[in-house]
């Protein structure tokens, strides 16, 4: 029976355990509703909660128990070469027996793959059937006690509620494991990639160039190179904070200090439909129409420009971060209080005098947290680079070069044919492990200058 | 009284005056910085939005061929009144070659110039077969007689008739030689040839050929996708947000978790497609390139805005809702999800809306799951290889055919309007269910 079958079943089975606690629960209660202690839809919910969660408890403990099991089986009827030999082979023979099992056709592999692909069809077909039997068992013995609790005195609410309340204790901490299994599964494959390359070679290489470097035979020193791929990242992100804090900034000073309302309700939308603009938009937008202008803008003044170079990457991006610049500096100028302004115009300052010397030196931390957000935003940027920055790892200063990033390698590296457990692979770990940290460490540089700023003036 | 009169004559002083004029016309320069760099960011949005809808109206049309096609019993070796199943049958060879044959006549190419017939073979596409095939499965009783087909154009006559190459190009420079050209510009006069609507685009799934490429895949891809971010993320989001709004004791753990979600937003989307890489697939052994996975991992990605926008919605419920329910003997969990999820839900659609317009443009994740792969079928269930139609966009970008440049435009313009749609709907929402209490 195929999985979805048995869920819609116990689906079905956990809405007819709600209506017959419905029913009983009435019957018992003889049509005085008031004796009861809950309301019977609680009553309902208590007998489906049990049988529902007695049924898909089985199922999925089952399920996990099987594969370890299936795997024995099939590990231990392998040919003692292929259980012996590297386990890399011995994953791509299990890889074949699976897709064997699931074609009916093992393809001409060797005659072992055919065999133990019956083999793994027949167990898994018994195991299936079993596993059907056991949840029924269970959902059964679930709605025996369930439904035997069915009284007026039972609490049944608080029962349900407490259930609830765990299932929203469990959904808050989907966010931690997600963080959890971030790290955990970067930092596993990262300490493996260090122990095939030194990690100095690895943090302070001057070198990028992996494909010199066989797998398995360990890295030599420098070809992993961190520092030029680095270099990239921090280079554009440059280029790309010259185009977005002017524009950003002068913007959010116009929208808040000059512009009626009326402009900056046109204004305000327009700017931050740059910031929906999905990135990969503006990535075909610095391949066919910014990188080909400007190659050609740096023929004609004599300058040699590459279609592909940090220039292109560096304006491209510094447009796509100006609404996360103009927006929050909007806020925080905002949040400025008026008395300020009036006291410096009371003075005799004019307007742009008060914003320069009074507004901006307030609103300031609020403002560098915004640019650091913004920052953290460009390292991280992906598409844009993918597509105008280039791929080779240049340590160079010229805008007008190509260059590349850490999120341009991780890419690379991970979509290309290496072997999974090669170096080649790995690095990307190691390499996403860095630009998660780095974005982590520039986020709580920020909330913590607008928080430790923010309280002034309250 | 001194004091008075030095500043009185200072102030009535030309160099006064000229400080004066000073400071007004560093005023007006500031001013004008500030109308200066708004200005400069519409010019680049213009230019943005000029660029991709430009080049993607062309995206939307191909060129097509007007030829008289005879579909003869005997040409096709059918009998006469064959069912639908048979002439579904007939080989690709045998129809591509009754069209090529109708456009020899057509162009008036006599039977023995080989060479002159490679040449034109050329100004059709590699589809054609599909095409006829179509057609007569739709009415097997045109068998015999004689049709006016619009055959679809080779992807190197469409950017010329588009007149996005420049057709006085050297002859070895350019795709179509003179002759091919000459063909091109009588049957145009002839309205023989023309631009229509690209139907293929919304139909056809992965193909090298610039005109028989389509975005179906990666619609429906993207399709499952939104729907598993709704299945995962709607209910998670909602039940963490409610949890720590509500119920959650202030200590430690809770203070962990509320960190973590700020910090989950703001961690770059690739570092997730490398959770996806490493969890779902080398882990948990899900399908690469399906949309399942991204599914999942885009989930994940939306979680903390819907869980912050949820939070955010049931703070603005005011706290006498509460108190009222509690009041006439509601529990705690019934006061919640009786009244104050009710009155939030504005607010956490909105929030909804605007994560899954965020998921639905994301890109580099799904590269990272593997869903960059050319598929050619359609996906029924979400465990199918797929893609998704910003990586679509991704994947025309680097084809060096100079008809996938529209292409790529027309899907981005697809997916624009999606994005703008969905960004209006949560506006709307807002505007339509904004409640102030």
């Amino acid at each position: 029976m195929s999985l979805s079958i048995l869920v819609f079943l116990t689906a079905g089975l956990t809405f007819a355990a709600y209506m017959s606690g419905v029913f009983r629960v009435r019957a018992v209660s003889g049509g005085n509703l008031s004796t009861l202690h809950s309301r019977p839809t609680y009553y309902g919910a208590y007998v489906a909660l049990i049988v529902g969660l007695a049924a898909l408890c089985v199922m999925i403990l089952w399920l996990v128990g099987e594969n370890i099991l299936i795997r024995g089986i099939i590990v231990d009827g392998l040919p003692e070469a292929v259980r012996n030999g590297p386990p890399a082979e011995m994953e791509l023979a299990l890889g074949q027996i699976a897709n064997a099992a699931k074609a009916g056709d093992a393809f001409g592999a060797e005659p072992y793959v055919s065999q133990l692909a019956a083999t793994y069809n027949a167990v898994s077909a018994s195991s299936r059937l079993y596993m059907t039997i056991a949840m029924f068992v269970a959902a059964a013995g679930g709605f025996a006690v369930a439904y035997s609790q069915v009284k007026p005195e039972t609490r049944a609410r608080n029962r349900v509620e407490t259930v609830i309340k765990a299932v929203l204790f469990l959904c808050s901490c989907v966010a931690v494991l997600t963080t959890l299994g971030i790290v955990l599964s970067m930092l596993f494959e990262s300490v493996h990639f260090f122990s095939m390359v030194n990690p100095a070679d690895f943090f302070f290489g001057l070198t990028w160039d992996p494909r010199f470097s066989a797998a398995g035979s360990g890295g030599e020193a420098g070809q992993f190179g961190l520092i030029p791929v680095l270099w990239g990242t921090i280079f554009i992100t440059l280029l790309s904070m010259l185009v977005a804090v002017p524009i950003g900034l002068m913007s959010a000073i116009y929208l808040a200090e000059y512009a009626g309302p009326r402009f900056r309700a046109t204004a305000k939308p327009l700017l931050e439909i740059l910031a929906g603009i999905p990135t990969v938009v503006y990535g075909f937008f610095a391949l066919v129409t910014v990188g080909p202008f400007l190659r050609d803008f740096g023929g004609t003044i004599g300058l040699d420009i590459d279609a592909r170079s940090a220039l292109t990457a560096g304006i491209v991006m510094g447009i796509m971060i100006i609404p996360f610049v103009s927006s929050l500096s909007d806020d925080v100028i905002n949040a400025v209080p008026q008395s300020l302004r009036d006291g410096s115009a009371a003075l005799g300052a004019t307007k742009s005098e008060t914003i320069r010397k009074v507004v901006l030196p307030a609103a300031l931390p609020g403002i560098v947290g915004s640019i650091i957000l913004a920052v953290s935003r460009a390292v991280g940027e992906t598409m844009i680079v993918v597509m105008a920055a280039g791929v080779a790892a240049n340590l160079t200063a010229n805008p007008f070069e190509a260059v590349t990033t850490v999120t341009v390698k991780i890419v690379s590296q991970l979509t290309g044919d290496h072997e999974f457990t090669s170096p080649q692979t790995l690095v990307a770990f190691a390499l996403g492990m860095t630009l998660f940290v780095i974005t982590l460490g520039l986020n709580i540089y920020a909330l913590h200058i607008v928080r430790k700023y923010r309280e002034q003036y309250d | 009284m001194t004091d008075a009169s030095t500043a009185k004559a200072y102030f009535q002083s030309e160099a006064a005056a000229k400080l004066v004029r000073k400071r007004y016309a560093a005023e007006r320069r500031f001013r004008f910085y500030g109308m200066a760099m708004i200005a400069v960011a519409m010019f680049f949005l213009a230019v943005l939005f000029y660029t991709i809808i430009s080049g993607g109206i062309m995206g939307f049309q191909t060129t097509s061929i007007k030829v008289p096609v005879p579909l003869t019993a005997e040409s096709l070796g059918v009998e006469q009144g064959a069912t639908p199943e048979q002439l579904r049958d007939i080989g690709g060879f045998k129809l591509t070659k009754i069209a090529r044959n109708a456009l020899y006549t057509q162009l008036g190419i006599a039977d023995a110039e080989k060479p002159l017939k490679s040449q034109a073979d050329k100004l059709l596409s590699n589809g054609i077969d599909t095409q006829l095939r179509e057609i007569l499965q739709n009415d097997p009783a045109i068998v015999g007689s004689t049709v006016d087909v619009w055959l679809l154009a080779h992807g190197a006559v469409d950017p010329f008739v588009k007149g996005q190459i420049d057709r006085n190009l050297p002859e070895d420079q350019r795709l179509l030689n003179n002759q091919q050209l000459a063909w091109v510009d009588r049957l145009e006069k002839d309205g023989r040839l023309e631009l229509q609507f690209n139907s293929g685009l919304f139909t056809n799934g992965a193909s090298a050929d610039p005109e028989l490429a389509g975005v179906a895949v990666a619609l429906i891809g993207s399709l499952f996708i939104m729907i598993l971010v709704v299945a995962a993320a709607l209910p998670i989001g909602v039940g963490a947000a409610v949890y720590l709004e509500e119920f959650a004791p202030r200590n430690r753990f809770t203070d962990l978790v509320e960190v973590n979600i700020n910090n989950l937003a703001a961690v770059p989307s690739i570092v997730f497609g490398i959770l996806g890489l490493a969890i779902f697939i080398n882990f948990m052994h899900l399908p690469r390139s399906a949309p399942i996975v991204g599914g999942l991992v885009l989930s994940l990605m939306t979680l903390p805005t819907v869980i912050i926008a949820t939070r955010a919605a049931l703070g603005a419920v005011p706290p006498s809702i509460k108190e009222a329910a509690l009041g006439v003997g509601a529990s705690k969990m019934q006061a919640v999800f009786h009244h104050i999820l009710p009155l939030a839900m504005p607010g956490i659609l909105t929030g909804l809306i605007i994560g899954l317009a965020r998921a639905l443009g994301e890109t580099a994740p799904l590269i990272m799951i593997g869903m960059v792969a050319a598929v050619f079928e359609v996906p029924s269930s979400p465990f199918d290889p797929a893609t998704a139609l910003p990586v679509q966009i991704y994947m025309w970008a680097g084809m060096p055919e100079r008809g996938f440049v529209a292409l790529t435009s027309a899907a981005i313009i697809i997916l624009l309007v999606f994005l703008l749609t969905m960004n209006a709907t949560a506006v709307v929402l807002r505007k339509r269910f904004e409640r102030r209490w």
